[in-house]
Parts: C-alpha cells; structure tokens; sequence
C-alpha cells in the first residue's frame, strides 16, 4: 500500500473476495523525497485507509535492498551513459522479489498490488501476464519480468477495471485517496532538485564534446551523462536551422552526436537480460519501448545466446524505428496485444 | 500504568480540575496537589523540592538540559536520540562507546576541556539496558572540565537503580513517567540549586521561569504515586526480574541456537533481555511474534513506522547483519512467569520457522 488510491481500492477489493489481508508499505528510501511511496505523508495515507478497512498495517524497512537494486545501479548507470528505469528495478528486485519472499516467510498465500494489469491461467496450468482493463493506465510493461513462480503468488485486484472505477469505488468506500493524484515521478528524486542535483551529488560530471555525425565539432554540454539519446533540448546549440536530436552518447570519451531526425532511425537493436513469461520466444511480436509507448510490429529472435533467460534477443522492426536509450526496458507483446511475452533491457 | 497513578489522576479532570495558578480556592488546592507532588518527586530522586522541574516529558527535559545550557555539548553515541539530536545540532562532540554500549571513558577524556560547558550521559541506555558508571564519569568530567555541567538522562534509571545515589554525581536529571508505570506527557528535570539555565518553553514562568505553561496537574499527581510505588517496590522486584530475565534468556537459548546476548547481564538491568538471533531478520520475527499476541520491538520506529537499524547496536560494533535480528523484550512490574513461559515458546518456535523456511528456499 503506497498510499495512492489504486493499492487502497485494491486492499478493499481482496477483502471483498473474502481475503485475510493485511497491509504493507515499503519504507524504500531514506533521503529526501516529495512525491514517492515513501514520505511520511503516504505512509500515513497507507495506515488511514488500511484502519478505515480494519486490516492490520505493517512498514517494512527495505532501505537497503532498495540502495542496492535500484539507487546505485541508477547512478552507476548514468555515468556509463545508460538511462536505466529505477521503477522497473524496484519491482524486479524489491516488490516481486524481496516483499514476495517475506510474504512467503510470514505464511502469505500471496502478495497483492495496485498495479493495472491482469494475469490469467490457461488451462495447462500456466500463468499469463496481460494489459490491464484500462488500457490509458496499463502498467504491463513495468512487470514485465514477472515469471511463473511469481505470477502465481501475485494478484492484482484492480486489473480488471479502469481508473475511473477505481475511483468511484475509493470515494463510495469513503477512502481518503479516493481523489489522490497519481504519482508519476521517481520518489528518490525530488521535484526542486531533480535528477541532475541527484546525480551531481553523486558523480562527477564530465563535459562532453558535442559532434555532428560526420565528427565535427557544434559546442559543448556540461554533463554528459545527463545526455539522453532522441534529446533536443539542453545540449548546448543555438535555435533555429534544422532539428537536432542527439543520437548517441558516449560517456566516456565525452562525446554527445547530434543529427537530424533520420539518424535516429535503426532496423534492429540487440536486448540484454531477457526475462519470459513462459518460455523463450521467436517470431512475430509487438514491441512497446516506454511505459505509454505505442507497440510496434517487429521479429525477435534468440539467435544471440541461445533461448535462455537472461540471454540476449535481437528486435528486427517491420518498419524502422527511432533508436531506444541503454537501459530503457524493452517489452515483448502477443500480435493481439494483450499478452506480455517477455521483455529486457535495450543495449547500445 | 499503575492502578494507583490511574487513581491519583482522576480527581484533577473533575473536582479539583482547577488552574493551580490561580488564586482562588480551588487553583489553592490544585497548588497543593503540585506542592506536595514536588517534595515526593525530590525525595525519591535525592534533591530539594525546588530543584524539581516538571516538563511535559523525557525528550523535553533532556533538550533543556542540552539546549538551556548553551556553549559545546558531549554526549555518548549510544544515548538516546533526544540527547544525541540536540547535541549534533549544537555542533557538539559525540564520543564513542565499549562493546556493552557503555561511553568510551578514555575517548571521554580526550575530549574533555574548559571549553565544554555540558556533558550528557546517560544512566541506562534504553536498548540494550547497560548501566552507566557514572561515578567514573563524574570523575572525570569534574576533573578535566571542571566548568561543565553533568547530565544524565536517567529516563531507563527509575525502576533499577536507586537515584539518591547518582544524584550526587550530576547537575541535571530527565525523567519520563511512562517509563515507571504514569502516564504519557509528564515528565521531570532537576536542576541542581544555583545552575543557570536558558528555558525551552517561556511564556507564565510557572516552574520558576525554567519552564512555562500550565501544569499538568493530573499527570504530575500520577508521575508523582507512580514515582513512589516504583521506589517502594524496587529491590524487591530487581531481584523478581532478574531472575525472570535469566529464565527468559537462558530458555531461549536452550531452545534455539544462534541466540546472542547483546550486553553481559552484570552490566545492565533487570528488566533489559536484549539479544540478536543470528540469521533473523526482525521485521519478520516481530510479525510473527504479534500474530501470536507476544508483543516485542527491536530498534527504534522512525515517523513513517518502519524499524531503523539501531544506531546503539551500530556503535557498540555489532555487525549489520546481526542487528538486523536485534529483539528488544523488556520485563516490568507486570511481567509474570506464565509471560515469560510463554514467550519463550512463541520466540522460539517463531525463529525455527523463519529458519526453516529460508533453508527450504534456493
């Protein structure tokens, strides 16, 4: 329980179906934070709704699993010029990893989030991981790596009905989140400092020769590693003449290449740490490259390191596409786009 | 809380509910029912009646001892955070402790000089319950700074040791009456005779101009019977607890391996069976331990509810990792054998089924 409105409703819905519930909060990051899960705030909009439902609240510390699998990778990533996606690690590695073990240790049948996404199970058995109900707040692709172990201990109960139910039903249920807006951000970067402030405390930044895609020289940016490839803005060009995008990044020989939109374009990109619902799979898929970003048709093939989790998978796009930044996570999808078929992590 | 400190209350939210400082007969009553309380107070804790100065609770009196004084503090780093917070924001020097807990009283010297106008130390340490020697400490400290104050923060103190003896070796003493059977929000600091101190809180100068605001009539009533009670039954029941406390331990231990006792029991209290169960992780243990109606802690709660590793443990050394497994029970007046039968059953059977089920994972 976040303290959001959707794990709210969704503690309300298990109670519902006849659930023993109790309710837990992940006290995930110690420093400074205005919009995460886990400023006091929320904790306390958390522990309001659980007494409103009459279920026990817990707070489980896990600060340092957090610094580990999200915060230091996060930095470390940036100063190699890799734009990781902390929210997808937290529930790789805390959430669904971390929280579902000590679920298991406490005697839990299973854990339950707020997340817009369903899983269902076939026939055989097996488990499948779909887009949620509704699909302007599908949030399929952040857990996405879920496999079947977990998918078979996961619920989540508000998968299954759009946002504005979820809403409807908080504010019928009298719940003090029932009008909370999303949050949307990171929640170890504040909305004064930002990333850049996060990261100068952390690294030092380099400057970076900014170069056209023939080698010649344009300018100068300050840091490099807050240089994302499809960017246009803040790299230290002046307006007018053509659209600029940078399309590459390479930290550290503190090189930014700036060129036009066609630059950008690529036919294939290579994915790392694979990670599959069922089995590995090859063929026709639909590939989604952001949280709200549009699938589009391409062949994937194992063709790197063998059909093995964790392997490599090459994307080759039906169409070209514009490139995708290292460490974004990539999601595999059905033809029919509703089921996730796997999913890693973009390489350069 | 006590029967008798919730008996002492009662009268002063209704009959006698009068301002005592006021002038009329009724605020005359209530100034009599603080009055008296005062010189109880003063002859439990070994000073005059007017060196007794009631707060609104432990943390406020350790910050007016602290932040009244002014000029460089020094503390412990295992004191309690209402000691070592205002410390820290004074810029104040924070020395470090033995293996036990208890202050380092070589670095302690080392840092000891004219310029030191306050050192703080506490009498008990509130998690693992180590017993200070503040004799030593004050030898030192009236030695090699002979211009400082001496604090402790007895708030662990009143039920284990008798205060007429520290009392003589300090200048400043908080107390909390939670921790000795009264009720939440009332709190003491004695000021020994002649130490000027700036106020925390000023305003109607009701405690003398060393702390202002209405008093709280019905908490000093039941600080006070509390207070009494504590010490009428203290040698009694220090020997009822210790042996209870070994019971508990040495159950335990029989029970289950990788039971670590986190302070040897000559050095600490009665009442404290601090240990840290290798391999345990305490936020796990804890819910089990509720789910089966023990109730225990570990460390210490931050705002948003979660367990903080404990800075105690972190400064006496112990590893992170056995931290992690910290449990803090703690036995009082109400503590009984049948309790303590009890929660060696449930503790033990609690860890041998986290232990179970981490080995049966891959």
């Amino acid at each position: 329980m976040s303290g959001g409105v959707d794990s709210s409703v969704a503690g309300a819905l298990l109670l519902r179906a006849g659930h023993q519930v109790v309710g837990v909060t992940m006290k995930l990051w110690g420093g400074d934070s205005d919009t995460g899960c886990c400023s006091v705030s929320d904790v306390d909009d958390a522990r309001r709704v659980a007494q409103q439902l009459d279920i026990d609240h817990l707070v489980f510390n896990f600060g340092d699993d957090f610094n580990a699998h999200v915060v230091e990778p996060y930095v470390r990533d940036h100063a190699l010029g890799v734009t990781p996606n902390p929210c997808i690690e937290c529930n790789r590695h805390v959430k669904f990893d971390r929280l579902l073990v000590r679920a298991d240790q406490l005697g839990f049948d299973a854990v339950a989030t707020g997340h817009h996404a369903r899983i269902g199970r076939a026939a055989n058995g097996s488990f499948s991981l779909e887009r949620g109900a509704d699909n302007a707040k599908d949030q399929s692709y952040v857990v996405h790596m879920l496999d079947q172990a977990a998918l078979g201990r996961t619920l989540f109960p508000v998968g299954d009905i759009d946002k504005t139910e979820v809403r409807r039903l908080a504010s019928e249920m009298g719940l003090r989140t029932a009008s909370k807006p999303d949050s949307q951000d990171v929640c170890f970067i504040t909305s004064t400092g930002g990333r850049q402030t996060f990261l100068g405390d952390r690294i030092s930044f380099r400057q970076g020769r900014v170069v056209d895609t023939s080698g010649s020289a344009l300018g100068k940016v300050e840091a490099v590693e807050m240089i994302t490839i499809g960017q246009r803005r803040g790299i230290g060009l002046p307006g007018g003449g053509p659209k600029r995008y940078v399309v590459d990044v390479d930290v550290p020989n503190g090189t930014v290449v700036v060129g036009d939109d066609d630059d950008l374009f690529r036919t294939t990109m290579v994915v790392e740490r694979a990670t599959w619902i069922e089995a590995p799979v090859d063929g026709a898929v639909l590939v989604q490259c952001s949280a709200h970003g549009v699938p589009q048709p391409a062949t994937i093939a194992n063709d790197i390191a063998g059909k093995v989790a964790g392997g490599s998978v090459r994307v080759t796009w039906n169409e070209p596409q514009r490139r995708i930044a290292p460490g974004q996570s990539v999601v595999f999808y059905d033809l029919a786009d509703k089921c996730v078929l796997g999913g890693g992590t973009a390489t350069r | 809380m006590r029967p008798g400190a919730v008996e002492a209350m009662l009268p002063f939210f209704s009959e006698r509910f009068a301002n005592p400082s006021g002038s009329h007969r009724f605020a005359r009553d209530a100034r009599r029912a603080v009055d008296e309380a005062r010189d109880q107070v003063a002859e439990v804790l070994g000073v005059s009646p007017g060196e007794v100065v009631f707060t609104g609770c432990g943390t406020e009196a350790d910050n007016t001892a602290i932040l009244g004084v002014g000029g460089l503090a020094v503390c412990g780093a295992a004191e309690h955070p209402a000691v070592l917070h205002p410390t820290e924001h004074r810029g104040g020097i924070v020395v470090g402790t033995d293996t036990a807990g208890h202050i380092d009283l070589d670095q302690l010297a080392d840092v000891l000089s004219p310029d030191v106008a306050i050192v703080s130390v506490m009498a008990v340490n509130n998690e693992v319950g180590t017993i200070t020697d503040l004799a030593a400490v004050s030898r030192l400290v009236r030695s090699l700074a002979p211009g400082a104050l001496l604090h402790t923060d007895a708030v662990q103190a009143v039920c284990w040791l008798d205060l007429r003896q520290i009392a003589p070796l300090v200048d400043l003493m908080s107390f909390s009456a939670h921790k000795f059977g009264g009720p939440k929000g009332v709190g003491v600091l004695t000021i020994r005779d002649g130490v000027k101190l700036a106020p925390l809180i000023s305003g109607g100068g009701q405690e003398r101009e060393r702390r202002s605001g209405t008093h709280n009539v019905a908490g000093i009533a039941a600080l006070t019977s509390a207070l009494v009670e504590t010490d009428h039954q203290r040698i009694s029941e220090n020997a009822r607890l210790a042996g209870l406390r070994d019971r508990l331990i040495d159950g335990l231990s029989g029970a289950i391996e990788g039971v670590v006792e986190t302070v040897q029991r000559d050095r600490k209290t009665a009442g404290s069976a601090h240990v840290c169960l290798d391999g345990i992780e305490s936020e796990s243990l804890l819910f089990l331990l509720d789910q089966a109606d023990v109730c225990a802690s570990a460390a210490s709660a931050c705002a948003s509810g979660a367990m903080e590793p404990s800075h105690v443990l972190a400064a006496m050394g112990v590893e992170h990792s056995l931290a992690m497994g910290a449990l803090r029970m703690t036995l009082g007046h109400t503590t009984t054998v049948d309790d303590i039968e009890r929660a060696i059953d449930v503790v033990a059977s609690s860890v041998q089924h986290l232990r179970r089920v981490a080995v049966a994972r891959p």
